[in-house]
């Protein structure tokens, strides 16, 4: 596909993405893994780099890789090495990087995504483990410090093949891996505290042309908004460049989020040299046929086929489906609601016009609402039963998430509970015909807008409780009878 | 009866146990003896007598605990080995104030055994070196002749052992720097097998390499030593896992193998086939003395039965290239982290980031310690590590391959631990090649990460210093060369105490 916004060039992206592991302790010791915190109160000798400490592999870092890399349709290598990659930084207390090199744990896999209408597959070349470094803090004039909290945080890098044309496209496989490592527990996904954070490949080419231009690579973007800014500006210095007859250069470029624009960091000639080499502190991982198989069977259904499931065979809307996916647990939420037999929609709209919008005016995330899938269900029930009324339920909602008391009971108390007796509403159906004999004979004239009008007479005099499919009934009954 | 430092490490526990003296007796013993020879050798970097003498005193008032197997015992310590609030300099000015606050696994167990700390031994700057003469504070010298070197990088270890400083220590080997120096000062030492003893702790040189093990007086007393040391540790993660092992795991019974070859030497060794690798009994420059004191041990064990079979070692030739380029790459990976941003020695001000760590490094690293940096730097660079790196791990697979072969047939091998006896001081100062060489016989058993017994065979009978013979073999199989080296020991003459401290 040509991007237009390049006018005649094509835009070449790959990613490389960042993603620190949801573990409970750091990648090679076993200092808490928790954002934050008093500079320098989360190390231990190996994470701080002392002398003599060694490096320990942490099982359940290797097991969230696996399960992303599966979830990712990888291949995974049964033997991968971690290697030591060598640079000098003072937040780097090694002075290598412990990183894989070759083989990573997960190679070869694929993702499928929709962007722009469009379905898109993008490839994926490796998945690997490494750790994470600390963080320089520089404050004005004075000395620069350095907080080794981060430092040892485990991390994967996800890099993709160049098959994202355009920075859209970019950031649409952005947030779908987003979504899908925050789906599969790998990650809590929390952008602004460098949870996940990518490097931008970008290169440019004449549309409809096979070999690659020459690629910039913009590191370290950590927001969607950085990721369509940099990409932005790059895709345009990159054709001004080639359009006036000259080359791209190829070199690491930073984007500055404030002026939108991208600088060189250093050319290709002014690169690293790592000195890789295998880490001789770490034996090979080596994973058994057993413990694969096993995170595999684990693995939960992909979010877009769960939501492709909750619109065929659940009946729910796109916006519906889309919501209880996107939110982590909320689709886990809604299926145990479902097993209390109400329908699904009604769940759904329950959820996402009940729940939803009484913890936003709260200031609560859902999950700290404290309201059971069985009282959510039981909720759905009542109403699908007819024992309250929709309005009924979401009129009750801040009631119902503050006491134990049921939605019927509150509805009760309140003179709300829906009235489903026929021989309580056929009175007042009757009634209200008797008492508006002009607007009865306007009905059987042909006017039969008008029962509406009846059904509002009736629920005035049940204070709006009567069951409205039960109302229109009888009164039919009685106008056309 | 003998001085009490005089004593072995055996003996001195029966006489500990059986209350013929205290851990406060022995250990004042130790001190006296290191005071009365300590400006000669220059063995220690750090005196922990005040601490040692608090420790003895508590042992004694608690009484002895034989179920400890090193109660009350004054050990030493090579200084690149951590122990938690006592300077670990690893002989280097980058770590002159460093202090841990943690032991090495190794320290933690010697401990937790009952032993006493007394000091922090001299070494070769992060153990780079066959001399000692690296150390930024000064070398340490041979007791048995104050001009010469005492081996290295564990010189300082073996010089205070073979001088009756302490019973026994640790020291650190990664291409023959507990074997070297003891030879070279007539104390027997254990390279263990790579993963017997735990790393943790250790200050890194060359991690696929490294091991920790003891130098000690006696077969017996190394065996005592390496009986608490060895095993494994959740912290080390190349420390191997023997319940993982595949069955037909050999005798693991250090002390009892080493006290049944000196009990019945003939019985060890009878049958036991002993492999002669041609490479080193024909190595160019193999001096006389040391041939011929190594040979009269081979006629020993040959008398008491073993069976001398030649075996070859082909790509032998290659063992020390290989191993400088791999160690050295490990090196500079490891020593990455003396940075001076969090410890050790830091550069006052710096114009910029580049300048702040070179300043802290050159002033904080000697010249050896750069020259391996630099070395690994190189061997590592982009378009090079396929010709040397790559290269030299293919020789180390091809090396362990030989052993292999080798060991499938012999029990054990048996060579000298070096090609000559201890050298003057200088000898190798302007030739680091010569210098790398001294390591011939030894790096090639770090290279197959395999276990090694140097002990000594008599003096030379022109120098009329210390010979070693060294005694190779299978993985994990210790057991073997306690015993057979145990036998031997007690076939060959004594060496008794050291001339120059006489």
């Amino acid at each position: 596909m040509v991007n237009t916004g390049a006018g005649g060039w094509e835009t070449v992206i790959g990613l490389e993405v960042h993603t620190q592991l949801n573990t409970r302790t750091k990648l090679f010791c076993r200092c808490p893994n928790v954002f934050g915190g008093e500079p320098n109160t989360r190390v231990c000798p190996v994470c701080a780099g002392m002398p003599g400490a060694l490096p320990v592999i942490n099982s359940q870092a290797v097991r969230l890789a696996l399960r992303a890399g599966l979830a990712m349709g990888c291949s995974v290598n049964r033997s991968s090495l971690f290697s030591r990659k060598s640079y000098f930084y003072p937040d780097l207390p090694n002075g290598y990087q412990t990183s894989q090199w070759e083989p990573p744990i997960c190679s070869g896999g694929r993702v499928a995504l929709r962007s722009g209408g469009h379905e898109l597959g993008v490839r994926i070349n490796r998945l690997h483990l490494e750790n994470d470094a600390g963080k320089c803090l520089h404050a004005g004039d004075g000395p620069s410090l350095v907080d080794l909290n981060r430092a040892g945080t485990p991390l994967i890098e996800i890099v993709s093949e160049p098959d994202l044309r355009g920075p859209e496209e970019a950031v649409d496989f952005m947030r779908h891996l987003r979504r899908l490592l925050v789906y599969l527990g790998v990650t809590d996904g929390n952008m602004e505290e460098g949870s996940m954070r990518c490097d931008v490949n970008i290169s440019l080419r004449r549309a409809g042309t096979e070999v690659y231009g020459t690629r910039a690579e913009i590191k370290n973007l950590n927001s969607f908004n950085s990721i369509m800014g940099a990409s932005r500006h790059e895709q345009e210095r990159q054709r001004e460049i080639l359009e006036a007859g000259g080359e791209v250069l190829q070199e690491t470029r930073h984007y500055d989020p404030d002026t939108g624009l991208t600088r060189s960091m250093r050319s290709k000639e002014e690169a690293p040299d790592y000195r890789y080499f295998p880490c001789p502190d770490l034996p090979p991982v080596v994973l058994d046929a057993s413990l694969i198989e096993e995170i595999r069977a684990g693995l939960p259904e992909a979010p877009e086929a769960r939501q492709k499931r909750f619109e065929d065979a659940l009946g729910l809307n796109v916006e519906e489906a889309a919501m209880l996916v996107d939110s982590p647990g909320l689709a886990d939420y809604f299926e145990a609601a479902l097993r209390g037999g109400a329908g699904a929609k009604r769940v759904a709209t329950l959820i996402l016009g009940g729940l939803l919008p009484e913890c936003a005016r709260r200031g609560l995330d859902w999950t700290e609402a404290g309201f059971s899938p069985e009282r959510m269900g039981h909720t759905a029930l009542m109403v699908d039963e007819g024992r309250v009324s929709l309005r009924t339920a979401r009129e009750l909602w801040a009631e119902l998430m503050d006491g134990g008391l049921e939605v019927e009971v509150l509805a009760e108390r309140k003179g709300l509970l829906q009235v489903s007796d026929a021989t309580a509403l056929e009175e007042a159906a009757r009634e209200a015909v008797e008492a508006n004999p002009a607007e009865a004979a306007a009905y059987r004239a042909g006017k039969t807008k008008l029962l509406a009008f009846f059904v509002g007479q009736v629920m005035k005099a049940t204070r709006g409780a009567g069951n409205p499919a039960l109302v229109n009934e009888l009164l039919k009954k009685y106008l056309e009878g | 009866m003998a001085e009490l430092y005089e004593l072995t490490l055996s003996q001195a526990r029966s006489a500990l146990l059986s209350r013929e003296c205290g851990a406060m007796e022995l250990t004042r013993a130790c001190c006296a003896r290191l005071r009365a020879t300590e400006d000669r050798l220059h063995a220690c970097l750090s005196l922990l007598e005040e601490e040692a003498l608090a420790q003895a005193k508590k042992l004694d008032e608690s009484g002895p605990e034989a179920h400890r197997p090193l109660w009350g015992m004054p050990l030493m310590l090579k200084d690149n080995i951590c122990l938690r609030g006592s300077p670990t300099t690893c002989a280097s000015a980058m770590l002159r104030d460093f202090v841990p606050f943690y032991d090495a696994e190794a320290a933690a167990r010697l401990k937790s055994a009952g032993a006493i700390i007394l000091a922090k031994n001299n070494l070769d700057e992060f153990a780079m070196g066959s001399t000692t003469e690296n150390s930024a504070f000064g070398r340490s010298a041979n007791p048995w002749d104050l001009g010469k070197v005492p081996g290295g990088s564990s010189g300082g270890s073996a010089a205070a052992v073979s001088a009756g400083q302490a019973f026994g220590a640790l020291g650190s080997d990664t291409g023959g720097s507990i074997r070297l120096p003891a030879a070279l000062c007539g104390c027997v030492g254990l390279k263990p097998t790579y993963g017997r003893v735990s790393r943790f702790g250790l200050v890194a040189f060359g991690s696929s390499f490294d091991q920790i093990g003891p130098l000690a007086r006696t077969v017996e007393d190394c065996a005592r030593l390496f009986e608490v040391i060895a095993g494994p540790d959740p912290k080390d993660s190349t420390s191997a896992r023997l319940d993982l092992y595949p069955e037909g795991l050999p005798e693991q019974n250090f002390v009892e193998a080493a006290q049944a070859g000196g009990r019945s030497p003939e019985e060890s060794l009878k049958g036991l086939a002993v492999g002669l690798p041609k490479e080193f009994w024909e190595q160019e420059g193999l001096s006389p003395e040391v041939a011929q004191n190594c040979r009269e041990a081979l006629q020993v064990l040959e008398r008491a039965g073993a069976e001398l079979v030649p075996v070859d070692l082909p790509h032998q030739k290659y063992a020390v290239a290989a191993y400088y380029i791999m160690s050295s790459a490990e090196a500079g990976a490891n020593l990455a982290r003396f940075d001076g941003v969090r410890y050790g020695l830091r550069a006052k001000a710096a114009a910029d980031l580049d300048s702040f760590f070179v300043s802290s490094r050159s002033r904080g690293f000697g010249p050896e310690v750069r020259r391996r940096i630099m070395l690994g730097a190189f061997v590592l660079s982009a378009g090079y590590y396929d010709a040397y790196y790559r290269k030299a791990a293919q020789i180390r697979r091809l090396l362990r391959d030989d052993f292999d072969r080798a060991l499938s047939r012999c029990r054990l091998l048996a060579a000298p631990v070096a090609t000559r006896t201890a050298w003057p001081f200088g000898f190798t100062e302007n030739d680091p090649l010569a210098a790398y060489k001294m390591d011939l016989f030894t790096v090639t058993l770090n290279l197959a990460g395999l276990p090694g017994l140097a002990l000594p065979v008599g003096l030379g009978a022109h120098s009329r210093l210390p010979v070693g013979l060294q005694l190779m073999g299978r993985p994990f199989d210790e057991a073997a060369l306690l015993r057979a080296g145990a036998a031997l020991e007690r076939l060959v003459p004594p060496l008794g105490a050291p001339a120059a401290l006489a």
